[in-house]
């Protein structure tokens, strides 16, 4: 079978041959989610190197063990898991004087998260050429902390559902949902400095 | 009476449209009488609005390259096994 007859194949039966130790089946499977996974241990290790890392780890592993994988969830799911897994313990080493979790360290309301109120244009987004957007857009998610970053980028940018996300970083559905909320409430404010409708300051001293 | 508080725990689900009925209608209630409120919301949804429609990052070819020498030495030792 050649690659473009793959291209389109259902993934279970490219799971199911690649565990025959079909290797086209199983580099199909590879190169629909590589971009993914890159774009995932990129933001999670920020760093380009180790992301390259845990690219190769994650699909090697996922080679490895993939008489493990129960049909029960997506394969994407379940290599995303296993990507999570090995870009935090790249963060883990590269930090030992700082420890790196995946919990929330405090816990205050969501009403905290909140300071500039502007209206925003209809569409904002169209002021800026596609680069400056991209790093706008790049640089709010990166100044997020990890345990919202990741959850954010699995659900808003990969579009995974609530509970693949919390089945790939191994959370509960009411961690992913609060995370969630609290990841869209600080890029929002994070946005505003840029999006917000020109003239709306002036107005408020009137 | 809803408060502020409790429509920005609301938000994600209000937002995603997991919510339906009575909480809905309560949640938008509030949003048509709270200037605030109709504010974040707005710019909560613009905000995953861009995100979404965000280019995918392409892998770099040399990053791409490396990883399917490593995987084709995987599988050849596998093979040999
Ligand atoms: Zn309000």
């Amino acid at each position: 079978m050649t690659v473009s007859d793959l291209a389109g194949s259902d993934e279970t039966i490219l799971v199911a041959q690649a565990r025959q130790s079909d290797a086209t089946a199983f580099s199909e499977l590879v190169r629909r989610y590589e971009n993914k996974i890159f774009r995932l241990a990129l933001h999670i290790t920020q760093n380009r190197e180790d992301a390259e890392d845990v690219l190769q780890e994650a699909f090697l592993k996922a080679y490895e063990h993939l008489d493990q994988f129960q049909g029960n969830s997506k394969f994407y799911t379940w290599i995303v898991r296993i990507a999570v897994n090995q870009a935090l313990m790249k963060l883990r080493r590269r930090k030992t004087d700082k420890s790196v979790s995946m919990d929330e360290q405090f816990d205050t309301g969501e009403d905290t998260l909140v300071r500039e109120i502007a209206a925003w244009d209809e569409d904002p987004e169209q002021q800026f050429s596609r680069e400056e957007l991209g790093r706008i857009l790049e640089s709010a998610v990166q100044s997020l902390e990890p345990p919202y970053r990741s959850v954010f980028v699995l659900r808003d940018i990969d579009d995974l559902s609530t509970e693949e996300t919390a089945q790939a970083l191994d959370l509960s559905i009411p961690a992913v949902k609060s995370r969630l909320l609290r990841a869209r409430l600080q890029l929002r404010e994070k946005l505003t400095r840029h999006f917000k409708r020109k003239g709306d300051d002036a107005f408020a001293y009137l | 009476m809803l408060t502020c508080k409790d429509f920005l725990r609301e938000l994600s689900d209000y937002l995603d449209e997991n919510l339906a009925g009575e909480a809905r209608t309560e949640l938008e209630q509030h949003i048509a009488a709270c200037p605030n409120c109709w504010v974040i919301a707005d710019t909560t949804k613009k905000t995953i609005r861009v995100y979404k429609g965000m280019d995918p990052y392409p892998i770099p070819p040399d990053v791409e390259a490396r990883l399917m020498q490593a995987l084709e030495r995987k599988m050849a030792a596998k093979q040999s096994k």
